[in-house]
């Protein structure tokens, strides 16, 4: 589990996150919701360690995260950015095998199991394909689901080797292993984004990956996530299971928006019609 | 589907016994590019010598003078080439990557500044050349360098926890043109005959006369070499940003001070010994990831060598083109590379 205790956070003397509590179970699938400037974007990095809470504790399974060595943390949390930038030309390749980085010596290469792990990941990414092309040349949608493949490659032990003992001493088989993404639609056209979806709802489901993804889309997330935290002005307005949370009530608290939620017939997703501003 | 445009697709490593097989190919290839360049610069010039003689151990050295021109003469100037340009390079792609901006160049940081207005210093005041004999102007270059090191370091880490780049960048910019008009001032005030000297000192020169030099700026050097060892995996994953870096377990901060550090101490040494020998730092990186990819491991040791090789071969046309007077080696590095380069930039688009 990890879990956020009565977390908050200011950057110089501007306070963003007040007194937060966030708890995002093994295997969950937790949506962070909230307008612009809510502060969805300081959880996330407080959340993945970028971050030292002014007041409270993060844990992962009952460790303080500030206190994990980096490396060991980068094995079990790993961010989806809004977008990747990069100044000089890697191939995709390259890039994925930058997620193995937490589970490499200083002068060691990546060895076959690496590149095995590389090869998986892009697979469960569906971008296989993309394997010796240039990062640069990648469309958003490609873009984002190669550096998905490299954060899940930060997960991956090698089969027999030594290096996921001195994770935690109370490691047990199935420690929670976070994927944060940030805005992970925002960039995508309609196909892609379901697609995203379609694909984080898959990670979550066979390799048990948690996933925080932080999202303006209210439609993205109620069909996706099993649990939501909607957040206005560094505070927690609302949390739960997305059928409890999502009402007309809490999106006028949280957003000043008068909408109309509804369950489609098809999917039997919750559905939000925007209607006014109140 | 797009084909990959800047990098050469065949060259990746497609496994991973390939990237170290390719890691041994470039330190070796690059490595012997540097040695033979060592090695063929000091056989040419007014006086020619014959490479097996150099080495015939069967002549006391006393009476070689094909080795006394050989190793006393011409190596010294060699092996500064060598070391400027190594460093120069290898400087360019750590500042290149620390910067995330394939435009920075081992002078962007102000370092190069601080180094010239020391030199400057020296040679308008001239007073402690007494103290100094023929190392004051060396000395006091690489005091410039530090000093400038130590204002643009402080400038970048006073404020927040962190190392801000763009602090370090636009302090780096700003520092470099207030250097620059106090070197003009300082200029402006001095006699010709020194005002020559000082404009000569920046057109780059690796006239050393010994081995000296290079041994005190291999101090210096050495340091920051065994620093560059040990960052090129970090300096793969910092170019994907400081986050990205950071949750992938790089301690951001340390790798952004150790690059920073290590980078201005080899330019400083560079600058110190051959005066600011510009395009190196910012042609050999771009050439090098043209030839054999992104991945530092295999770009910092390629362009260690390729700088070293192309700044002794700029020396020897800077020397030889126009017999027996000499050209500034900086010139020639301009001259020689820039077409050069705007050339593979249009090839390869």
């Amino acid at each position: 589990m990890l879990h956020a205790e009565h977390v908050s956070f200011s950057y110089d003397a501007r306070p963003v996150l007040h007194d937060i509590d966030v708890s995002v179970p093994t295997g969950g699938l937790v949506g962070v919701l909230g307008p612009n400037g809510s502060g969805k974007t300081t959880l996330l990095k407080l959340l993945a360690g970028l971050l030292p809470p002014a007041t409270g504790h993060i844990t992962l399974d009952d460790l303080d995260i500030t206190a994990m060595d980096r490396r060991m943390l980068a094995r079990r949390i790993a961010v989806v950015p809004q977008e990747t930038e990069l100044a000089f030309d890697y191939s995709v390749l390259e890039i994925v095998l930058m997620g193995r980085y937490p589970h490499l010596q200083t002068f060691e290469l990546e060895g076959p199991a690496d590149l095995e792990i590389a090869r998986r990941t892009l697979a469960a990414t569906g971008t296989a394909h993309l394997e010796q092309r240039t990062f640069r040349t990648l469309s958003g949608g490609e873009k984002q689901r190669v550096v998905m493949a490299s954060a899940l490659a930060q997960f991956e032990r090698v089969p027999g080797a030594s290096d996921g003992q001195d994770i935690a001493p109370d490691e047990d088989a199935n420690p929670t292993r976070v994927l944060l993404l940030d805005e992970p639609t925002s960039s995508l056209d309609l196909s892609f984004q379901l697609a995203t979806a379609t694909l984080i709802a898959e990670l979550n489901r066979t390799y048990r990956t948690t996933a925080v993804v932080c999202t303006h889309d209210l439609n993205f997330a109620a069909g996706l996530c099993r649990d939501l935290v909607l957040l206005r002005d560094g505070r927690v307005v609302a949390s739960g299971p997305t059928d409890e949370v999502l009402t007309p009530d809490t999106i006028g608290a949280v957003y000043d928006v008068e909408a109309d939620v509804h369950r489609h017939e098809t999917t039997q997703h919750l559905t939000v019609v925007p209607l006014a501003r109140l | 589907m797009r084909e990959a445009t800047a990098t050469l697709p065949a060259l990746h490593p497609v496994s991973a016994g390939d990237l170290r097989r390719r890691i041994w190919l470039v330190q070796v290839g690059f490595g012997a590019l540097a040695v033979a360049a060592c090695i063929g610069a000091p056989l040419v010039g007014p006086t020619t010598i014959s490479l097996r003689q150099v080495f015939d151990t069967t002549i006391p050295f006393g009476q070689n003078v094909d080795a006394q021109i050989f190793f006393i003469a011409r190596l010294p100037r060699a092996f500064a080439g060598a070391l400027v340009g190594g460093s120069l390079a290898a400087a360019g792609v750590v500042l290149q990557a620390l910067l995330r901006n394939p435009l920075a160049t081992p002078f962007t940081l102000g370092v190069s500044a601080g180094a010239s207005l020391g030199a400057m210093l020296v040679i308008t005041l001239g007073v402690p050349l007494t103290l100094l004999g023929s190392a004051a102007v060396p000395v006091a270059s690489f005091a410039g360098a530090l000093g400038a090191l130590a204002i643009v370091y402080f400038l970048a880490t006073m404020r927040r926890q962190g190392l801000s780049t763009l602090v370090l960048l636009l302090a780096g910019v700003t520092l470099n043109s207030l250097f620059s008009a106090i070197i003009l001032f300082v200029q402006y005030l001095a006699d010709p005959s020194q005002t020559l000297q000082s404009v000569r000192w920046v057109m780059g020169n690796l006239d050393v006369g010994s081995y000296r030099p290079l041994v005190w700026a291999l101090g210096p050097m050495g340091l920051a070499f065994v620093a560059f060892a040990r960052l090129p995996r970090a300096l793969n994953l910092l170019t994907l940003g400081a986050d990205s870096a950071a949750v992938r377990g790089i301690d951001v901060l340390r790798t952004q001070r150790v690059a920073f550090l290590s980078a201005s101490l080899a330019t400083g040494a560079a600058v110190a010994v051959g005066g600011p020998i510009g395009f190196i730092g910012i042609i050999v990186p771009h050439l090098v990831r043209l030839l054999v990819g992104a991945d530092h491991r295999l770009v910092l040791p390629a362009s260690i060598g390729l700088g070293a090789a192309f700044l002794v071969v700029c020396d020897v046309a800077a020397r030889t083109v126009l017999s027996p007077m000499e050209l500034p080696v900086g010139v020639i590095t301009a001259m020689l590379g820039g077409p050069f380069f705007l050339w593979l930039l249009v090839r390869n688009r």
